[in-house]
């Protein structure tokens, strides 16, 4: 209960820091990314605020055994640097740039009564869910050519499902 | 730089350093927001709530932020209905493929020092740049 009300109070003070940051106006993120117009540095100032802040406290809270509400820490492990990685990102950016909106500012806009923020949410939302249809379709194909060979290779073939890390 | 507002988006980015601190420190959890979203897509028992809330927060924060100041969600861009759509579905997908977005890859990452984040980040920034001056400055700005 306790860890839920956490959740909850970040998710809105997230979306407040967001909207006073500027993000939630798409023509301020597209500001940001027009190096060749009239540039708006306002998002370099938001990521800069808030890496300052949380590398700060990363590094303190990483000390403590565990969360206060929580029995483990779930961070990310992967350390390598694939197509996946380098592909999705540029995918995300040239929606982002098209948009101005990303995740955390389109839901923080749902309530605004703006169309564009739900329109953009439902895309992405069956973005998400067209990636997930085919991870669901790879890992099935990879599983059966990994029993075809496992017939042959013994036990040893069981099928390697690489672990995406959340963010 | 005309639009520029430094002392209103460094108090913003404070607050979301401060918010991706608590998801940490309290709950163990890193605070990227298309992880926490696709989450929700595969629901299981003890993984879903705390996802769920978080959601609910950000859009309680925006029910906020509608009331005190309603200009705060201007789009101020010429842009169709398909062209947010079509948007979407990429930052979608492409936050799945490349396992996160900006909050995820370009605030926690970051100050995690991942060189997967740092890599993220400059290629988004990087691809988002480019479309942006194709809009802006070869289609004329709009979409």
């Amino acid at each position: 209960m306790k860890a839920l009300l956490i959740s909850f109070v970040s998710g809105g003070v997230f979306a407040v820091g967001l909207g006073i940051g500027g993000m939630t106006q798409p023509a301020k993120v597209i500001g940001f990314l027009d190096f060749a117009g009239s540039w708006d540095p306002s998002l370099a100032i938001v990521m800069i605020g808030a890496i300052a802040v949380h590398s700060v406290l990363y590094r303190v809270i990483r000390n403590r055994p565990s969360p206060l509400f929580s029995p483990t820490f779930s961070l990310p492990t992967r350390t390598d640097i694939d197509a996946r990685l380098v592909g999705g990102a540029a995918l995300f950016g040239v929606g982002w740039g098209l948009a101005g909106f990303c995740p955390g500012p389109a839901l923080t806009s749902l309530v605004s009564g703006n169309l564009p923020a739900v329109i953009f949410v439902v895309a992405m939302i069956a973005g998400m869910y067209l990636y997930k249809l085919i991870e669901v379709l790879r890992l099935r194909q990879a599983d059966a050519k990994n029993k075809s060979t496992a017939s042959r290779l013994v036990a040893s073939a069981s099928p390697v499902r690489r672990s995406h890390d959340d963010y | 730089m005309e639009n520029f507002t430094p002392i209103a988006s460094l108090i913003g980015g404070i607050l979301i350093g401060i918010s991706a601190s608590a998801m940490l420190l309290f709950n163990g959890k890193i605070a990227g927001i298309s992880g926490i979203v696709a989450g929700l897509l595969s629901p299981t028992k003890s993984d879903t709530l705390w996802r769920a809330t978080f959601v609910a927060g950000l859009v309680a924060g925006g029910l906020i932020l509608k009331l005190l100041s309603p200009q705060g969600f201007e789009i101020g861009v010429v842009r169709s209905g398909n062209a947010f759509a079509f948007a979407g579905l990429l930052v979608g997908f492409g936050a799945r493929l490349g396992s996160g977005c900006t909050s995820g890859h370009g605030v926690c990452g970051i100050s995690r020092l991942s060189m997967r984040s740092i890599v993220a980040t400059v290629t988004f920034i990087a691809t988002g740049a480019a479309a942006v001056y194709i809009v802006n400055h070869l289609l004329g700005g709009g979409l």
